[in-house]
């Protein structure tokens, strides 16, 4: 029994040992190495190659890496020189003219040039089949949209957007379109579709590929995944799967050095399990912090937080096909019964602003003057409601996602409620319908099978066309109506290559959309940020797209 | 004994082909497409159409079956749907963090059950024994994820002792050969590597293994006690062995039977994959690789990896019953 006392002994010291031990090295944990930022991600991306992906993760670090001809002012949705610095688009908004910044090299030394631009515009509309895919393509698809050999189904040359790219001279290209798109420039500051040097997207075959008895392209060469190479501040050092993507300053970089030698990725999927790294120190940064975390982040002295400017909209979406929802008397006692403000004050933790229209007050477009209001008034709304023959209460069918949380609506549960409150205190009775977001709520309402429901949408780009254009330019199953004269108005607000004649008449369109109510826009919100307090320079964007090149650790 | 693994490995052949299918009609009853979960708000029914097209998911299931019985029958897993990375790449990359985690864990539970539970058993009735027992109820009922936010809050936040995510210094830029890191280290005679790799396996152990720990404690009890009474202890007792041979000659060898089909069970599930403490601890493992494409719909993943997983369970299993045989070679003459 001695020796059985003995061995417990060692046991316990032996432990005692190894705590002491790591509280000798706990300097590992809290460090603060002033050249290498840390950035917890939700995810590891999927391929570094622009064209080839839609999703925030893979678009963080080729944001980096790869620049587009024009970029955006940093923490607006102004469209500004990048790798072009100056162009024209000729009468007709058909031939878009781009001079080019001299003197640019790529990551590999290949240097920037007309003709690289065309060999880029070239590779995405002469993409393969399997890589016109819209859930490989996404963007081209939804911007361009045309193929020069179009794979079954999709459009051929002439049915969509693009014509073709032609360089004139060294740093001049004109850029020809089927029709007149002035969308296509703020389209142009998207990261997808950033420069690749030419010769790695040769050597490297990036396109090359087999689909596989599913269906799934299989990318035979390394370009997305070991050599993406751009003209951008930051290039690829290495990147582990499941563990880490590591960016290390261009030397070479035609503009102003990046402030910090290394940028480090580091996927962690838990929302508190990212807290609580940056809490200990192991990341410095990470972005979509749960609003419930906000508190707890403020209470940190070590940590702050920043916030995106509100570039999304939280709705509540009408579906006309189902009756009595045709009549806009009854669509306007809806929004008259919606107690909008209260649910923004309630369940945003002070993040939120409530929306008088879909376009978020930053974005060209937005209409200052003539906007019809909706305030909340339960007897408006009856009377609206008696006004179109009705006899109270009108039964509503109101869904609401369950399992998710997006920026602009946290707890879409929380709203639907307060919503239902309101919508019986004014002549409405409302039965609730829930349904997981993934995969039933989208595609039932995206099915039109929801009459009257809860979703929202956060900008791709800034240009009003991403976010009216999407939803209202044409008919569809989701809010089921047919208005020609808003159809006509969003095309010819497009088309308009005049930039102050297009924001008039996408503040005209703004106007009339509240006018006709297919949706009840209720807020705007903006997105969280949590950093160590010494890191300084991150200048949030409202399409959540920052360059880390200007980043820095202060005292 | 040849025969015997033969015959056990034979028996993988039905029970895959079984698991295939159920694991093939499961994932298709679930409501949903990899289209609306890759593209969410931005997945149009005509979008939805073509993604299934292009899957083939629009055919009927027994010709979506054959498709893939044929394709996983030459070694080909499939790619997967969101990363678009080959299934048996990705499980080649994240197996070995679930067996480090995995064995690490069984090693905590091991190293202090074992011991705990003898100690118990021949303390039986007194303090020690009932402090172990309101141990192994706590360690059984305390959800893992909460035991590893409360070590992570209590040793990473608060002490700063230890690190709260990952499998090492994120820093860090070493070659890992074998994607063990505890080995990869040693291999390399990296003393700074090896205390970093075992670093950050301490606390997502410690969690992992608590519920093993009671329940190896307490059938290391329980069989101890059995042992202690048989006539061939008392014999030995009676023929004037010194204490300590008696107890470890005798008892804990015949009472260690128990507890090496327990060790093996639970070893086999951790080796599927411990969805909680690999998420709490951002352990890049098979759990949370497999909570993603379920997620996700990752059609090929979830089939694949749950086959790789069944084949690891059997395998497992296997090596427990052939371990029977070293153990206790009474088994082996029957």
């Amino acid at each position: 029994m001695k020796k059985g006392r003995l061995l417990v002994l060692a046991a316990a010291l032996a432990g005692c040992a190894l705590l002491a031990v790591s509280a000798a090295s706990a300097g590992g944990s809290h460090r603060s190495v002033s050249d290498t930022l840390v950035f917890g991600t939700a995810a590891d991306p999927v391929i570094l190659d622009g064209p080839l992906v839609s999703d925030g993760e893979s678009l963080r670090p080729i944001n980096q890496i790869f620049e587009g001809l024009v970029g955006l002012k940093p923490g607006t949705t102004q469209v500004v020189p990048l790798l072009a610095t100056s162009w024209q688009a000729n009468k007709t908004g058909l031939q878009w003219t781009f001079k080019l910044r001299q003197g640019v090299l790529f990551q590999d030394g290949t240097p920037f040039n007309a003709a690289a631009v065309c060999f880029n515009f070239n590779r995405w509309y002469n993409f393969p089949g399997p890589l016109q895919n819209q859930g490989v393509s996404y963007y081209w698809n939804t911007v361009f949209g045309d193929f020069a050999h179009p794979a079954q189904g999709n459009p051929g040359p002439g049915q969509g957007l693009y014509k073709g790219c032609k360089p004139v001279g060294k740093y001049t290209v004109i850029l020809s379109l089927n029709r007149p798109s002035s969308s296509f420039l703020g389209a142009l500051s998207l990261t997808n579709f950033g420069m690749a040097s030419p010769t790695a997207l040769v050597k490297y075959k990036a396109d090359a590929g087999t689909v596989d008895n599913n269906g799934v392209f299989h990318p035979a060469g390394t370009f997305g995944t070991q050599h993406p190479i751009g003209t951008g501040p930051y290039m690829l050092q290495s990147w582990t799967v499941g563990d880490k993507l590591v960016l290390v300053r261009n030397p070479h970089y035609w503009g102003t050095p990046a402030k910090l030698a290394r940028i480090i990725f580091k996927p962690i999927s838990d929302n508190a399990a990212r807290l609580q790294a940056l809490q200990t120190g192991e990341i410095q940064g990470y972005d979509l912090v749960d609003p419930a975390d906000v508190p707890t982040i403020q209470k940190t002295s070590s940590l702050k937080l920043l916030s995106r400017p509100a570039f999304n909209i939280g709705y509540v979406g009408i579906n006309q096909s189902y009756k009595p929802f045709d009549n806009v008397l009854v669509r306007e006692a809806l929004a008259y019964g919606l107690d909008r403000k209260s649910v923004v004050d309630s369940f945003y933790a002070g993040r939120g602003q409530v929306a008088d229209q879909f376009l978020p007050t930053s974005l060209v477009g937005y209409a200052t003057k003539g906007v019809p209001q909706y305030p909340y008034d339960p007897a408006k709304a009856k009377q609206l409601l008696q006004q179109a023959g009705l006899t109270l209460p009108v039964p509503v069918d109101f869904w609401y996602p369950t399992n998710v949380s997006r920026p602009y609506m946290p707890n879409p549960q929380q709203n639907a409620e307060a919503f239902g409150a309101s919508l019986n205190n004014s002549g409405f009775k409302v039965t609730f319908h829930s349904a997981p977001w993934r995969p039933d709520y989208l595609s039932s309402v995206q099915a039109g099978k929801a009459e009257v429901f809860l979703l929202g949408w956060t900008g791709d780009f800034g240009d009003p066309a991403d976010f009216l254009n999407i939803h209202f330019g044409a008919q569809g199953t989701e809010f089921g109506f047919n208005n020609p004269s808003l159809f006509s108005l969003l095309t010819k607000a497009d088309e308009e290559p005049n930039l102050e004649k297009r924001a008039a008449l996408y503040q005209q369109a703004s106007v009339e959309v509240m006018k006709f109510l297919p949706v009840v826009p209720y807020v705007h919100s903006s997105p969280a940020l949590a950093f160590q307090k010494n890191v300084d320079g991150y200048q949030p964007s409202p399409v959540s797209l920052e360059p880390f090149s200007t980043v820095y650790f202060g005292k | 004994m040849l025969r015997f693994v033969v015959r056990r490995l034979l028996l993988l052949v039905p029970i895959l082909l079984g698991l295939s299918i159920l694991v093939f009609l499961w994932i298709r009853l679930l409501p949903g497409s990899p289209a609306q979960a890759l593209l969410g708000e931005r997945a149009t029914p005509q979008l939805i159409k073509q993604i299934r097209h292009e899957y083939h998911l629009d055919r009927p299931l027994y010709e979506q079956y054959w498709g893939y019985l044929t394709t996983i029958a030459h070694g080909d897993f499939g790619v997967s749907i969101s990363s678009r990375r080959s299934v048996a790449w990705e499980f080649g990359q994240r197996f070995p963090a679930t067996v480090e985690l995995a064995l690490a864990a069984m090693i905590f539970a091991i190293a202090l059950g074992i011991p705990l539970g003898f100690l118990a058993a021949k303390r039986y009735g007194g303090w020690f024994d009932q402090v172990s027992l309101v141990g192994s109820l706590l360690g059984i009922s305390i959800p893992i994820f909460f035991l590893g936010l409360v070590l992570k809050w209590i040793f990473a936040v608060k002490l700063g002792w230890l690190p709260s995510i990952g499998r090492e210094d994120v820093l860090a830029t070493r070659p890992h050969p074998t994607n063990l890191y505890v080995l990869d280290a040693i291999i390399r005679g990296d003393g700074g590597a090896l205390w970093d790799a075992i670093k950050h396996l301490i606390l997502p152990a410690v969690a992992l293994g608590s519920i093993p720990l009671a329940i190896v404690a307490r059938i290391t009890r329980a069989a101890v006690l059995d042992v202690q009474n048989d006539d061939y202890v008392r014999t030995a007792r009676a023929k004037g062995l010194a204490p300590r041979i008696v107890d470890t000659r005798h008892v804990l060898r015949n009472a260690l039977l128990p507890v090496s089909t327990i060790i093996g069970l639970q070893t086999g599930l951790l080796l599927s994959g411990a969805i909680l403490t690999e998420t709490v601890f951002d352990w890049p493992g098979i759990g949370t690789w497999l909570e993603a494409a379920i997620f996700n719909r990752d059609y090929p993943v979830i089939q694949g990896g749950l086959l790789f997983v069944a084949v690891v369970f059997v395998l497992v299993n296997l090596l427990v019953d052939v371990s029977y045989a070293v153990i206790n070679p009474r088994i082996r003459v029957s």
